[in-house]
């Protein structure tokens, strides 16, 4: 019978240790690295917000701006004699060019997701969808330009006024947010629980009866979601828009006449003021709110996909 | 193994990348001291290290170019130029913090550090390096050639809202503005109007010249202010008060629409910074790539002005 020497481990401990150690370090290893990972997200998360708010909030405190004068007043006036902050203006351009996008463009998404994969998946999966997803490859500057040279001028000729405003950014955004509602609103039906649409045609349902009473009901929460995180994002473009809606500080009184949004206002002002004065505060006060309203729509977006889930 | 060597080259490049953001945050500021003098085989001082100019825009292009000769100047040769844009306040913010070595700036920093600020204006030395005109700048079809400052004045407070008003043809007034804290707009109020000018309801503003120029040249009835470098046939310029918007009434002082292209540093310039100062106000720099850029050398200027706008002779 084999006996093991003195100090020397039995050949199964052995066979484990060998077996075990590069799998211990594996795991450690990727322990670290997943958790650093996150550290470094976190911190810089923390950081971005930390700071936005420190400098978005002495408006108020060092300025000595009132918060109901801010998201109410309706005059911008930041380097006047008395420096005026009314910011309605900017939260009403950017509320009315985000939510008129993606009333443009969340038809033509979910329509065009239906038709890749509803009606044509061969086609519509192996050649629109690259060519919608390549829509979000494209920077915002020529977006801008294009809409600046064939947008406003056809706005300007179509109906009266000067053809730069809400319309235009709103069409330019649109275009923009396309990709986003249509990947995310695709992958939803894609997904859809297998057997809910052979049910249905087994019951003797038409295609398009199948579509609107069954797929688009049982997948509304997703593309809802897609139209919600379109309209954050066109919430957030900020040079595109500024090329296109004129930035006049006032409440337009129509969708052709130059209005400013929280974005282009802040992308105009930031560079020629000094850091620390009042109207650089004021402009950070408008990223402030612009956060805020990105957690609105991120809590949004988690309502549904829990409304999703159950 | 592999994915052990994958996972540590990972956790390397993370860490390597997360010290690069933190140097990039502080390390911009050392730049200033770092102005080495090494001695070289021919017996002669070159200098060498790095220099960062942050600022203007309106200045950036200027700059940029001369920096290219300037670093491909054997003489030169041991100086790394960078150049960033960010605008006139960005500018004088980082020389004034330290971020940057020279603030470029359309304004004088007395303009723009005002009241609790006023001190940071003390520390700062004013390099004036070119000299940039405006001209008022229409749409093609408008008929009216000159304005008077008192038209001008009225047209952009909002008093006047047709051309039919000031001798023109029956059209509305569309101006294009650009936004209240730029400093060419700073320029054109205080030199061709007297008077702070206003964001009228539906009067368009844009940040960049080239969009300021795009939307006057197409918009009909528009009006707006353009640096005489970005002026070509596809606007109309105005005279002002009867005199022409041209190099030579501007050396004059006839035509006051102008300022000085400023490069601030943050008390007197250190060796290199002054290397670079002194090589764009050489008299080849000036005579070839300010002019080349549409600038006005500063030397040909027969008037003075200060930060007060008194004109001198």
């Amino acid at each position: 019978m084999y006996r093991p020497a003195e100090g020397e481990q039995p050949l199964h401990q052995r066979l484990q240790k060998k077996h075990a150690k590069p799998h211990i370090m594996e795991e450690w290893v990727g322990k670290v690295y997943t958790t650093l990972c996150i550290l470094v997200l976190v911190v810089t998360i923390v950081a971005i917000v930390y700071f936005v708010a420190s400098r978005g909030l002495s408006t108020f405190l060092v300025n000595g701006v009132s918060l109901s004068g801010l998201l109410t007043g309706l005059k911008w006036d930041p380097e006047g004699d008395i420096p005026l902050f009314g910011a309605l203006p900017f939260i009403f351009g950017s509320f009315s060019t985000s939510l008129l996008a993606a009333l443009i463009a969340a038809p033509l998404g979910c329509c065009a997701a239906i038709f890749m994969t509803q009606i044509m998946p061969g086609f519509g999966r192996r050649v629109l969808q690259p060519v919608i997803e390549l829509l979000a490859g494209i920077p915002s500057v020529v977006y801008g330009f294009v809409g600046l040279t064939v947008i406003v001028p056809l706005l300007r000729s179509t109906f009266p006024g000067q053809g730069i405003g809400i319309a235009a950014g709103a069409l330019v955004l649109s275009v923009m947010i396309l990709p986003t509602i249509t990947t995310i609103a695709t992958d939803a039906l894609a997904s859809l629980p297998f057997g809910l649409k052979e049910g249905s045609y087994a019951l003797g349902a038409t295609r398009w009866q199948t579509i609107y009473r069954i797929v688009i009901p049982t997948t509304l929460p997703s593309l809802l979601t897609g139209v919600v995180l379109g309209m954050s994002r066109a919430f957030g473009e900020a040079l595109a828009v500024q090329m296109v809606i004129g930035n006049a500080p006032h409440i337009p009184h129509s969708l052709f006449e130059s209005a400013s949004t929280l974005t282009s206002a802040i992308t105009l002002g930031m560079g020629n003021t000094v850091m620390g004065s009042a109207h650089n505060n004021a402009l950070w006060s408008l990223a402030l709110i612009l956060l805020l309203m990105t957690f609105v729509f991120v809590f949004v977006v988690r309502f549904l996909e829990r409304r999703n889930k159950r | 193994m592999k994915k052990i060597l994958f996972l540590a080259v990972a956790v390397m490049l993370t860490v390597s990348l997360a010290a690069c953001g933190t140097k990039g945050e502080t390390g911009s500021g050392n730049t200033q001291n770092n102005g080495k003098t090494d001695t070289q085989a021919g017996g002669s001082a070159a200098l060498s290290g790095s220099l960062l100019a942050a600022g203007s825009t309106a200045l950036q292009p200027l700059v940029d170019q001369v920096s290219k000769k300037f670093m491909a100047d054997p003489k030169y040769s041991g100086i790394t130029v960078q150049v960033q844009g960010g605008g006139s306040g960005t500018g004088l913010t980082q020389v004034s913090g330290g971020q940057a070595d020279i603030g470029n700036s359309d304004i004088y920093a007395e303009e723009k550090f005002k009241d609790a600020d006023a001190d940071k204006a003390k520390e700062l030395v004013d390099h004036q390096v070119a000299v940039v005109a405006m001209a008022t700048v229409v749409n093609k079809d408008i008929t009216v050639d000159n304005l008077t400052k008192q038209q001008l004045v009225d047209i952009f407070t909002g008093k006047v809202t047709n051309w039919k008003d000031v001798g023109g043809q029956d059209e509305k007034i569309t101006i294009v503005n650009r936004p209240s804290s730029s400093g060419t707009r700073k320029t054109f109020e205080k030199y061709a109007l007297g008077t702070k000018s206003e964001d009228l309801q539906g009067s368009i503003q844009e940040d960049s010249s080239g969009t300021v120029k795009k939307l006057v040249a197409e918009t009909p009835g528009a009006i707006g202010y353009l640096a005489f470098s970005y002026i070509d046939d596809s606007v109309k310029t105005l005279k002002y008060d009867g005199v022409e918007p041209k190099e030579e009434n501007v050396v004059t002082g006839d035509y006051p629409v102008w300022a000085y292209e400023h490069m601030y540093t943050k008390g007197e310039p250190n060796e290199i910074a002054k290397a670079f100062l002194d090589y764009m106000v050489s008299v080849e720099v000036q005579n070839t790539d300010v002019v080349e850029l549409g600038y006005i050398p500063v030397g040909k200027m027969q008037v003075k002005r200060d930060a007060a706008g008194t004109i001198t002779k």
